[in-house]
């Protein structure tokens, strides 16, 4: 009956033993799920003649500065820092073009009565039925169309109108007490200033949340840009990856090749981790 | 006419990037073209018929839906056992909820190269200690050692996303419920088993429709990357196909008609998720 009695969350847990074997199954665990990235980081420390005899090291190697300067500034297709740029821009593009034009959009369906209101937020809503992968053909015809192949617009476009975001802003909006919006008017505010002194600061910690989560999701894009950006200087980093295995049996350069997977996480990993707070509160509170 | 001009730019975006080419798929689906390009031929259901008579196409629906089953089911049960691990430790589940967030940020087609690199015939690590033992490893002449490398590779990514979500579950399960239990001299498991996981089940059945979905659009990067599809076809999934046959093989009748089989899929599975969230909504 001791446990029982204990004091705070140790209450119903058995102290001692099953705990520590908890940490130590958790610490295996993690152990596992690292493994393969600690083993691409090994192998973009070291010379390829290290790889092809196998077993490959276990431990890094001295080669590690020379193998990302190899990646960065020549690279196999095209040097690393070009393809890094592109999907900064990409992923940048994405999140804050999609954060502005919902927070617009939301805005006009919560806030404002107007003809059709209910179609444009059906149409809006339906596209939450049309991820990027059903329709890659007719999307590369309208994209080429405009002649936006290999270009900035083509790979940011076709993929930043989002029904999700917008639903978020409509969710928060809804949350904001009415007496809000009613004082602005009685105060002979306009709508936009409403929208620019009240709305926006008050829902800074949702754009921060969105902005991590649409970060990631554009930095990570594969098929949209493998079928756009036929220019090796266009391809973003983790299409790119692919374009440096050459296919057949031409030898792979394997330390550099993983030396740019690396690269390719390294920034939505970082803004993860520093972010981790609000990305999590952004995470379980949009998508539930 | 301020409130159109708020909604214009969503409405344009979406009008020319999601209706348009969703109608052109829609209307291309009913044509063929001839094999110059100059111009297409009206064939009705042809193209659908087609499709449904093709081996290769039925086999893609039966890898698709095996291929999700497997990954969802990896990557959720593994991310639960975390979560209750991270649960019951108190001191320091900060520490290991940082190591075990970060995976949520490597994109799939990422994921595919590391695992590529652990699994590949000559130089990988994992297929030297396998041949050790015995084991022939070449997935890219393997059908089933494919299938199951990509079903890895894709779980492998997903379990920090799942892992959250559970852990966000379980922190919000009421302690005296539980504590009510343990005077009542029910055992650890029969406590998780009888009292949190039936009140975990809206996260669980969130995670299954999402997982689902993942496990249909966002694994093309690994199967790219791992396998491209092969071998004979064996980790082609629906997705995968719609590439294949409209950017390689260049079959645009039958790509469209496949984006409309889609695109019925991908609106069931809306539906679904949407009764369902819905329905969290009055609990």
């Amino acid at each position: 009956m001791g446990t029982v009695f204990g004091t705070g969350s140790g209450m119903v847990e058995k102290r001692g033993k099953a705990l520590w074997l908890t940490h130590v199954c958790m610490i295996i665990a993690i152990a596992f799920i690292c493994f393969p990235i600690y083993l691409a980081f090994v192998a973009s420390s070291v010379q390829q003649s290290e790889l092809v005899k196998p077993p490959m090291p276990l431990l890094p190697g001295s080669h590690l500065f020379e193998n990302y300067k190899e990646a960065l500034f020549t690279g196999i297709n095209a040097p690393v820092w070009k393809m890094l740029m592109n999907s900064m821009i990409m992923g940048m593009g994405i999140a804050i073009g999609k954060i502005i034009i919902s927070l617009l959009s939301a805005f006009a369906i919560v806030y404002f009565r107007f003809p059709f209101r209910g179609v444009f937020f059906w149409l809006i809503f339906l596209t939450l039925m049309l991820p990027v992968e059903v329709r890659i053909v007719p999307t590369y015809e309208v994209v080429a169309n405009f002649g936006m192949l290999n270009s900035y617009s083509g790979l940011i476009l076709p993929l930043v109108a989002s029904a999700t975001a917008t639903f978020l802003f409509r969710q928060f909006y809804m949350t904001v007490p009415d007496e809000l919006a009613e004082a602005a008017r009685i105060d002979g505010a306009r709508p936009m200033r409403f929208f620019f002194d009240i709305l926006l600061p008050m829902s800074r910690t949702n754009i921060a949340a969105l902005f991590v989560i649409l970060f990631i999701y554009g930095w990570n894009q594969y098929l949209w840009p493998l079928l756009i950006t036929t220019d090796p200087e266009m391809n973003t980093i983790v299409m790119g990856i692919k374009q440096m295995i050459p296919s057949g049996d031409d030898l792979r350069n394997w330390p550099v090749i993983m030396a740019t997977a690396l690269l390719a996480m390294l920034p939505p990993v970082l803004v993860v981790v520093v972010m981790q707070n609000l990305f999590i509160k952004g995470l379980v509170d949009t998508e539930k | 006419m301020l409130p159109l001009l708020l909604i214009l730019p969503q409405l344009l975006v979406s009008l020319l990037f999601f209706f348009w080419p969703a109608a052109q798929a829609i209307y291309q689906s009913a044509y063929i073209p001839d094999p110059f390009g100059l111009k297409t031929q009206f064939v009705g259901w042809e193209n659908f018929e087609f499709l449904f008579g093709d081996r290769y196409y039925l086999e893609s629906f039966k890898t698709t839906a095996i291929f999700s089953i497997l990954v969802t089911v990896l990557s959720m049960s593994i991310a639960l056992w975390l979560a209750v691990m991270a649960d019951r430790i108190i001191k320091g589940s900060g520490v290991y909820r940082t190591l075990l967030v970060w995976p949520y940020a490597v994109a799939p087609a990422v994921a595919g190269i590391l695992w590529l690199f652990m699994f590949s015939p000559g130089i990988g690590l994992i297929t030297w200690y396998l041949d050790q033992i015995g084991v022939d490893w070449n997935h890219s002449l393997n059908s089933g050692q494919a299938t199951g490398l990509v079903v890895v590779a894709s779980a492998w990514g997903r379990i920090s996303y799942n892992f959250l979500f559970f852990l966000a579950g379980l922190q919000a399960v009421p302690r005296s419920v539980i504590e009510a239990a343990a005077i009542d001299g029910a055992r650890y498991w029969r406590r998780f088993w009888t009292i949190v996981f039936p009140l975990l089940s809206p996260t669980t059945f969130f995670l299954l429709v999402v997982n689902v979905v993942y496990a249909f659009f966002e694994t093309f990067g690994v199967i790219h990357m791992i396998t491209a599809g092969g071998p004979q076809q064996a980790t082609t999934t629906l997705v995968y196909k719609v590439y294949a046959d409209g950017f390689v093989g260049q079959d645009l009748g039958s790509s469209a008609a496949q984006s409309v089989v889609l695109l019925l899929v991908v609106g069931l599975l809306t539906i679904i998720q949407f009764k369902f969230i819905e329905r969290r909504v009055h609990y």
